[in-house]
């Protein structure tokens, strides 16, 4: 029998977060300061929660593998972030962009945390104001809103094209306020290798320095992951480099299960890769979806022409170009979600509609010809010019003038830790936050909702919900890791991988092995996945694995700074994660969100859930090296919530 | 814009660790697509390294688009390399001729020392941030995020000063060592809104007392730093932190 | 306050504000220099003027105290700026960065400063402690120093008068440089400044730079073509 109780508070769903404040346990101000809280990850979710946790008189340790907590990949998000204030007045509610979510993740999320999530949502944009965030404001002096994918109001905040940076900043600024205050321990340049488990609780982590090597240990009454997606999987994201899944995956191995570990998202409007040597996608945001306008040439023979230069874009009359976003969705047009966008992408370009002039052919245009002439240059300057600059820095092209080459790329990670209410995994003491765990974003993420969820878990969930915890733990003393069993053996655990990974001494570089990966996953766990690529894509991951540890090499010291060693250790866990994905791939025979299987589609090319099989959520549970995991199923039902198929064609 | 191959020779600052002596290597990479980005570039040449089982070339870099401000590098005698508005993973091949050398160092100041090879330690700018760098305001019981309207012009000047991103050029490019456009980018922002003004006075004081304890020099307004900002912060920012600083000593 | 003093910006405002002093001072100096041009007579009744008024009198020892202080904290906060900097670059390219003037205010000023050494000794030394090496001379009356004759005689001298015209049109088309940069930088450094208001305070500081090195280029000038 299944081991998941996802502890959803009694009463009705609007009233279940108040109900939960109002009788949890809470930990007294004496007590705080005898608690230590390790937090792992400085972003938006980890940024949020330790400065949050040490405001409350927690001692909380705070790690992060950047030279600063202000690195976090956060900082990268541009579009916004959602909240249900209605300022604009036109008809936004809780409950409506509480609706928005559970549909725009396909009914694969957890209806009571999206519902708290959707409740929270005003309480951030408070927050970030009173921490002098300058949001984009009106004439008049107050915030400015955006419309985003998704959704018929607007709700999105935002601070130019830099939003995720604001936010981040924002909760780097009280974080540091903490550590100024000596209620925060910040260790930078330090990476999570083990967490450590205490007579079934979690106990701690052991880290590496990765200036020095150093292995070490460190105790905490609790530990909280704030670690992002695993994205990089596929080696090519819009992830920063350094973005990895491995804590995440310590924990799964340490018995936190992962829940949809396939649910990843893909997000249509980065730049096209240009050839062999990419080393990241970059994203163009999605608010650009606004006032660009999708298209592809009709006819085969311009896109052709395009992708040879021998035809200029701009000069495509507008007769001869496909707007396909806006042909097949009325309703929404340029705005449907992610999923659908990046897949009507795809399905163009498979066409051979493509007009990129890379190896693959990929690439639609994003088109501000029209937003120009209806607004003026200078309007369109002063909402997108940061990013028609970051564009044009890239690419060598003028949006102003040309348009924008775009296509889909994997952007965020849906799946991840299984967590129930209280952001507690299987492991009790162990609390994953943020994009690092499942629960609110179903199969599919809506734009402008990762800061959401990643800052309401930071702020206003975690810091309630982990003092449920810790209320019982005030009896426990500090444990010194030097000197404790536990500890000891987590730490020759992880130098025993390191050593086994330093003494390959085979013929292949890291990256060699990340790019084969990310070929197969791309490719067979991609945008389109089907039961017969899944299994292949399994295969070919194993292969992979077995070659990567019988023939990798790392120049360099175990002792010192070691860039190889440090992106080694993390592709190690990126191929078992990627094979983990695909094992859920093929278990979830259906299309739903971004998952969406080629047996399972629509007559007119649309995703296709069976809600009947697959209304749950897949938790997996590791079972041992080389051991197949087994699958526990939470079951999501829907109290307040009529299931529909989404549409996005009519209102 | 069509892409095309160059071949380049490459002068990369080595050095072990911060207490070894480092030096310059040569270095020679040929068929570099002018649409890669310079990391990529570092990419081919480490990937180079490894398979001849040497050490590759330690850099900082993490989002590569721009916005973590991680990526340092001193490129032919210019922060983030020659081009402007430009962090030097946003630097393209293309801005390189066919044959040329590229001297490659990493940030050069006594407040930043050097880690390994190009990576620097900028610690310092964590410890300036700590002394006032914030709002302090804790988390929950704020007012309403529309309860005080702010000028957009206030708001949108307050924007361009929060848009640093910490990379540390502006020290780099600075012949005086001076940390002031990034204090004064931070002491700026706040000092702008009603919400950062309340403790606007302390926060001037406190920055500067750390930024000048931490060993760095004395602006003297030559204003490289404002060009080799990758954000494009105005020196009008350092103008509104003397005045803030000014005016919070003379009322004590 | 002595926190503020020692701070970066306290002393960089002492330097600012000794700076817009001394500015000032130049000011009046060229105006007073101008009566060279005027002839003899015209220029002793200023000279002699300067020397009986009691506002100048006081203001002489200020004056003083004002280069001592810029000169003081000028190096000062260049010895830090090179302690903060203890690896230089192999290579560097500010072109395009910023101005050369702004690079090397230091070098400028020491230049400038070299200049005003021999310019003390040659004119301030005599007229203030050896006023009897000058001849004396009757304007409408009254009998005051040839100060007239030491300043053209340097400047006529047949043997040296084109070298140390030379030198100095070379020490204010230094000071010019040095101008260039310290009229904005210290409004600046007091915080009087913003994006508008920089472009004006530059543009007006090179102008007033021009104003200076020109005005003062002209007499030697004069004197050796004109005259």
């Amino acid at each position: 029998m299944t081991k998941l109780n996802s502890k959803i508070p009694e009463g009705k769903l609007k009233d279940k977060w108040s109900n939960y404040k109002a009788h949890q346990n809470l930990v007294n101000p004496a007590n705080k300061r005898k608690i230590d809280i390790i937090v792992v990850g400085t972003g938006l979710a980890g940024g949020a929660a330790a400065a949050s946790l040490a405001e409350l008189g927690f001692k909380v340790k705070n790690f992060c593998y950047q030279d600063s907590p202000r690195r976090a990949h956060s900082i990268a998000a541009q579009g916004g972030i959602n909240a249900a204030k209605n300022y604009p007045n036109d008809g936004d509610t809780v409950y409506r962009l509480f609706y928005d979510t559970i549909k725009g993740g396909d009914y694969r999320s957890r209806e009571a945390n999206v519902y708290r999530l959707a409740e929270v949502s005003n309480s951030i944009i408070d927050q970030g104001v009173a921490q002098g965030i300058p949001f984009a404001r009106e004439y008049g002096g107050l915030l400015a809103n955006r419309s985003f994918g998704g959704a018929l109001v607007s709700r999105t905040f935002y601070a130019r094209g830099q939003t995720g940076q604001q936010l981040l900043l924002g909760a780097y600024s009280a974080l540091s306020r903490q550590i100024g205050l000596g209620n925060v321990t910040m260790y930078s340049r330090t990476e999570l290798m083990d967490i450590v488990i205490v007579d079934g609780k979690a106990r701690g982590i052991v880290t590496r320095n990765l200036i020095t090597g150093k292995i070490e240990s460190h105790f905490g009454h609790a530990v909280v992951l704030a670690t992002g997606g695993y994205g990089n999987t596929f080696f090519l994201s819009t992830n920063a480099m350094g973005s990895n899944g491995s804590a995440a995956w310590k924990a799964y191995k340490k018995g936190a299960f992962f829940a949809n570990p396939s649910f990843v998202q893909i997000h249509p409007t980065a730049i096209p890769q240009h050839g062999e040597f990419q080393s990241k996608l970059t994203l163009m945001s999605e608010s650009l979806r606004n006032d660009g306008r999708i298209w592809v040439p009709k006819k085969l023979e311009d896109a052709k022409a395009i992708r040879e230069g021998k035809l200029k874009p701009e000069d495509l009359p507008d007769e001869d170009r496909d707007f396909y976003l806006e042909r097949r969705y009325p309703a929404f047009g340029n705005l449907v979600p992610r999923d659908v966008a990046a897949r009507a992408a795809k399905e163009r370009t498979d066409k051979g509609y493509g007009i990129e002039n890379n190896p693959t052919k990929e690439g639609v245009f994003l088109d501000f010809k029209y937003a120009i002439e209806r607004l003026g240059k200078d309007a369109i300057e002063e909402k997108y010019g940061n990013l028609f600059q970051m564009y044009e820095k890239i690419t060598a092209d003028d949006p102003y003038k040309t348009p924008m080459k775009i296509f889909p790329a994997i952007h965020y990670t849906m799946g991840g830790i299984w967590v129930d209410y209280e952001l507690q995994t299987t492991v009790p003491g162990l609390f994953v936050a943020g994009e690092a765990n499942f629960s609110d974003h179903g199969a599919n993420r809506l734009g402008a909702s990762a800061l959401m969820q990643g800052l309401a878990d930071g702020y206003f969930v975690l810091p309630y919900t982990i003092q449920n915890y810790l209320a019982y733990e005030i009896g426990t003393e500090r444990m010194n890791p030097a000197e404790h069993e536990e500890f000891k053996k987590a730490e020759k655990d992880v130098e025993a991988l390191i050593d086994k990974l330093m003494s390959i001494k085979g013929t292949k570089s890291v990256d060699y092995f990340h790019k084969k990966l990310g070929k197969v996953m791309w490719n067979n766990v991609g945008m389109e996945r089907n039961e017969k690529g899944l299994k292949e894509a399994i295969e070919k991951i194993q292969e992979i694995k077995k070659e990567f540890w019988s023939d990798l090499k790392i120049p360099g010291e175990k002792n010192s700074l070691n860039v190889e060693l440090e992106k080694a250790n993390r592709v190690a866990d990126f191929i078992e994660i990627g094979e983990l994905m695909a094992r859920d791939a093929l278990n979830r025979d259906e299309s739903c969100g971004g998952h969406f299987r080629s047996e399972h589609i629509t007559e007119d090319g649309e995703a296709k859930r069976n809600d009947k099989d697959f209304m749950y959520v897949a938790a997996w549970e590791y079972k041992g090296e080389n051991e197949e995991p087994v699958l526990h199923k939470e079951p999501l039902s829907y109290e307040e919530i009529e299931v529909k198929t989404r549409n996005y064609k009519t209102a | 814009m069509s892409a095309k191959t160059i071949n380049i020779k490459l002068k990369v600052w080595r050095q072990k660790d911060a207490n070894s002596k480092g030096g310059f290597e040569d270095y020679q990479l040929e068929n570099i697509s002018t649409a890669s980005s310079f990391l990529e570039m570092m990419d081919v040449l480490n990937e180079k390294l490894v398979n001849e089982n040497k050490e590759p070339v330690a850099f900082d870099h993490d989002c590569r688009e721009g916005i973590c401000g991680m990526c340092s590098m001193f490129i032919n005698g210019r922060a983030h390399g020659p081009d402007t508005l430009v962090t030097t993973c946003q630097l393209h091949m293309r801005t390189f001729k066919d044959g040329e050398t590229i001297v490659i160092e990493p940030w050069r100041t006594g407040g930043f020392p050097v880690i390994k090879d190009l990576m620097v330690d900028r610690t310092a700018y964590e410890k300036i941030m700590q002394a006032g760098g914030f709002v302090s305001v804790n988390t929950g019981g704020v007012p309403d995020a529309n309860a005080i309207p702010i000028p957009k012009h206030d708001a949108d000047e307050a924007m361009d000063a929060a848009s640093c991103i910490g990379c540390g050029a502006c020290v780099a490019t600075c012949k005086n060592s001076s940390a002031m456009l990034f204090v004064a980018a931070k002491v700026s922002q706040l000092a702008l809104l009603p919400q950062g003004r309340v403790e606007a006075s302390k926060r001037a004081k406190n920055m500067v007392a750390v930024m000048d304890e931490l060993g760095f020099g004395n602006c003297s307004n030559t204003g490289a730093c404002e060009m080799e900002c990758p954000k494009g912060i105005s020196l009008a920012h350092i103008a509104r932190l003397n005045r803030e600083f000014l005016s919070a000593n003379i009322k004590g | 306050m002595s926190n503020f003093i020692s701070s970066s910006i306290g002393k960089k405002l002492i330097l600012s504000l000794s700076g817009l002093f001394l500015i000032t001072f130049l000011l009046i100096h060229l105006i007073a220099n101008l009566f060279l041009l005027g002839g003899s007579d015209a220029f002793n009744t200023a000279v002699h003027f300067m020397d009986t008024n009691p506002v100048i009198q006081i203001m002489q020892p200020i004056l003083a105290l004002g280069f001592v202080v810029h000169i003081l904290y000028g190096v000062i906060i260049q010895l830090q700026n090179w302690k903060a900097t203890p690896v230089n670059y192999k290579t560097v390219n500010q072109k395009e960065s910023s101005k050369w003037s702004a690079r090397n205010m230091i070098w400028l000023g020491l230049f400038v400063l070299a200049f005003l050494l021999i310019h003390l000794g040659n004119y301030f030394y005599v007229m203030k402690f050896a006023p009897h090496d000058m001849g004396s001379t009757l304007v409408d009356g009254v009998e005051m120093h040839d100060a007239y004759s030491l300043v053209t005689g340097l400047f006529t001298n047949p043997s040296f008068g084109v070298i140390y015209s030379i030198i100095y049109i070379i020490g204010f088309v230094a000071l010019g440089l040095h101008l260039n940069h310290a009229f904005w930088s210290a409004f600046q450094t007091i915080g009087w400044s913003n994006d508008v208001w920089r472009k004006r305070l530059s543009t007006i500081g090179t102008l007033y730079a021009i104003l200076i090195a020109v005005g003062f280029s002209i007499i030697p000038l004069y004197f050796l073509f004109i005259k």
